[in-house]
């Protein structure tokens, strides 16, 4: 057993104790397909984590399996364990509401409701029940909009509709929505894709920021931001945890032919 | 062979033709030459479907604008308090009881004093309708002051005459011919010509409800039947198929039995409307025993009727929400009650609020299920509640389609047109709501 805590520490360069997400053997299929093979990983707190890969290879599905977004796909099943903390989400006793209370996610593709900025980022603390009164509620507003660096550029028109922002504020109030309800764990599906370099810049920035209160776990396409964003990186390929560790490692030292394959640009 | 040499040949050998030459331009002169003869096509439909449209318009306008206008005859009255109230007891029910026929005879026989004989004096009396004297007692009841004095009172003229007036009737045919004898033509162009004709707006026909009597039958017990059953179908149909189709599009897992539902669901709008007339028979008067010929049964069975389409129309909103709206919302972590009431369904609600008024505009239409539930009969008050014997305005038009009286034929196209007005008036709302909510995501 301590053997086993001893490897484990060494692949990922962290203590157990510091660990906030650990998958076991996780599997995943639609319906007759499987998309994850016995995925093995551990995902460390307060750090960048970046999971990179070829088009189709299970990244979605992976992070959709931590806050069990995977249950509202029609003939999507999980097998496998996987520990928030240390406890098993995938168990009866987990209420779902609670789990994507705690794990906020950011989609790959800005989704603001269509409603008022202010009633974008208000929702969440709402239905949630903390906040009491109007007055709790412009605090946490205010406070994730500014964390998510959007706050200046929206002060003036919280009352504007969401959808009226551009691509890259639109993405930034989705940050600001998921960080009112104060999770621990934030997953991002490649949230840059569709940004500019500048407000890919200032997501990595934001991130940069966040990771001091934040476990980050992020997709991404583009080798450079991985480098530069993440602690942690993990390779997934047709489905397989391939090989995860230190970005710095695995961007300069990979073990596996697949990743070094694929971060040279050989093939992806 | 070299990349370029294989470039060069290739397009010479394998392409026999480019887009430059002679042979492509004939080509694309006759593929924008379809593309007109396309458009025209389009144009001649879209013609041919508003000339027919303008046709029945045309028609019915010019039928029925008369329906919207009616003939009154000025009489002077004397009020004669031997008549009404010989003894001088002030006595409403004494006053109510009195022959006001009798004045009204006595008025005509002053105005047309030549006229002796029997027989034309009862097509004398005939000009006026027989409401006149309900007219006066209603006056009399009101001003008692009045009684023993002479006064100048504007009736309803018989239906025969209004049509006379109206034109409806030529006065140049053979007396054999037409309704009105030339003795009462005579006597109508007397009248006309000492200003005692008139046409007036006739109120009438939008506050009272069916009668024997063309010139006082109305359409408002129709239209009141007909807004006591909407009610009644909308208060039903609508809770019960916006929860079916938020069940089925947002929480129903898709396997055969949702299947199984939804083909049913769909069959069941194409059902004709008859037989949901007799599945209301048998079950809401012949088993639950409702009253018959009310509103509340016509409600029932148009809410059969109405649901399937709603359900559908409400599904197809629901569907057209875009995923990624539920998916930030579950992610957010609202529950899946709280995801379809806070988002989904506000969203679809533009949608489903127009099938909804499409799926009312097409009940209030209906006529056949209604003819099977007994509300084709002939009501002349005005309803009060779901409950009371009504008729609907759809089967009021096909009661005075039916109805031998010429001034019918200009009753039904008035209330064809009162109908038409509403359909318009709910169609043009429910465009408006599209309008009004239409978003981009
Ligand atoms: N809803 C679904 N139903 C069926 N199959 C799915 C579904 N979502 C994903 N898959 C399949 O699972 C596999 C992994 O998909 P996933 O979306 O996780 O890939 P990805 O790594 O995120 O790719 P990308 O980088 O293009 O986003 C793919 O083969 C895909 O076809
Ligand atoms: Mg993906």
């Amino acid at each position: 057993m301590s053997q086993a805590l001893a490897d484990r520490t060494a692949r990922t360069g962290v203590p157990d104790d510091d660990i906030a997400v650990s998958g076991r053997d996780i599997s995943v299929f639609y319906g007759e397909k499987q998309a994850l093979f016995d995925v093995d990983i551990d995902i460390p707190r307060q750090q960048v984590t970046s999971l990179i890969g070829p088009s189709g290879c299970g990244k979605s599905t992976f992070l959709r399996c931590i806050n069990r977004m995977n249950d509202t796909i029609p003939g999507c099943r999980v097998t496998g364990e996987l520990f928030l903390d240390g406890e098993d989400i995938n168990s009866p006793r987990i209420d779902v509401v609670q789990l994507r209370a705690r794990v906020g996610m950011v989609f790959q593709k800005p989704n603001p409701f269509p409603k008022s900025i202010y009633d974008n980022v208000a929702y969440g603390p709402r239905i949630h029940g903390l906040v009491k009164n109007r007055g709790e509620a412009d605090e946490i507003v205010e406070r994730s909009l500014e964390k998510a660096g959007l706050l200046k550029e929206v002060k003036d028109r919280l009352q504007e509709p969401g959808t009226g922002l551009s691509g890259g504020q639109q993405q930034r109030l989705c940050i600001a929505r998921a960080l009112a309800v104060g999770p621990e764990v934030l997953l991002m599906d490649e949230p840059c894709s569709a940004l500019d370099p500048i407000a890919t810049a200032r997501i990595e920035e934001l991130i940069e920021e966040l990771k001091a209160n934040y476990t980050i776990i992020i997709v991404t396409h583009s080798m450079q931001q991985a480098a530069r964003v993440s602690q942690k990186t993990a390779f997934f390929h047709l489905g397989q945890l391939v090989e995860a560790g230190l970005t710095e490692r695995i961007f300069t030292s990979p073990e596996d032919e697949r990743t070094q394959g694929y971060i040279t640009g050989r093939f992806g | 062979m070299t990349d370029q040499a294989i470039n060069e040949s290739g397009s010479e050998s394998v392409r026999s033709s480019t887009v430059s030459d002679d042979a492509f331009r004939g080509r694309l002169k006759r593929r924008h030459a379809a593309d007109r003869r396309f458009r025209l096509i389009g144009l001649g439909a879209i013609l041919v479907a508003l000339t027919m449209l303008g046709i029945i318009l045309v028609s019915i306008v010019g039928k029925g604008y008369t329906a919207f206008v009616a003939t009154e005859i000025m009489l002077t009255v004397d009020l004669d308090r031997s008549v009404i109230d010989p003894k001088g007891t002030g006595d409403p029910a004494v006053i109510g009881a009195a022959s006001y026929g009798k004045l009204i005879r006595d008025a005509m026989m002053a105005a047309f004093p030549e006229v002796k004989e029997r027989r034309k004096l009862r097509s004398l009396f005939g000009l006026v309708s027989g409401e006149a004297s309900h007219e006066i007692r209603q006056y009399v009841l009101d001003n008692p002051d009045a009684i023993g004095t002479r006064q100048a009172f504007w009736f309803p003229a018989d239906d025969n005459i209004d049509m006379l007036v109206k034109g409806h009737i030529d006065r140049k045919s053979a007396e054999g011919d037409r309704k009105v004898s030339n003795d009462e033509i005579a006597w109508v162009e007397q009248l006309e010509a000492s200003g005692a004709v008139r046409t007036v707006f006739n109120s009438r026909f939008f506050s009272s409800g069916d009668s024997r009597e063309p010139e006082i039958a109305g359409v408002w017990g129709a239209v009141v039947g007909s807004f006591f059953m909407l009610v009644v179908t909308l208060l039903l149909s609508f809770p019960i198929a916006v929860m079916t189709a938020v069940y089925l599009e947002e929480f129903a897992p898709k396997n055969r039995w949702t299947d199984l539902i939804e083909v049913n669901i769909n069959n069941l709008a194409a059902v004709p409307s008859i037989v949901f007339g007799l599945l209301g028979l048998a079950v809401f008067l012949n088993v639950m025993h409702l009253p018959r010929s009310a509103p509340i049964v016509g409600g029932l069975t148009l809410a059969l009727m109405t649901l399937p389409t709603i359900v559908i129309a409400a599904r197809a909103a629901l569907g057209a929400v875009p995923p990624s709206i539920r998916q930030a919302a579950l992610g957010m972590g609202a529950s899946p009650m709280q995801t379809v009431l806070h988002h989904v369904l506000p969203l679809a609600m533009p949608g489903i609020l127009t099938g909804t008024i499409l799926g009312m505009a097409r009940a209030l239409g209906e006529t056949a299920p209604l003819l099977m539930i007994g509300m084709v009969a002939f009501i002349v008050d005005i309803p009060s509640g779901v409950m009371d014997p009504a008729t609907a305005l759809p089967v009021q038009i096909y009661l005075w389609a039916d109805s031998p009286e010429r001034a019918f034929v200009e009753k039904t196209s008035g209330a064809i047109m009162v109908l038409l007005g509403f359909l318009i008036f709910m169609n043009a709302i429910a465009v408006l709501l599209r309008k009004r909510f239409e978003r981009r995501w």
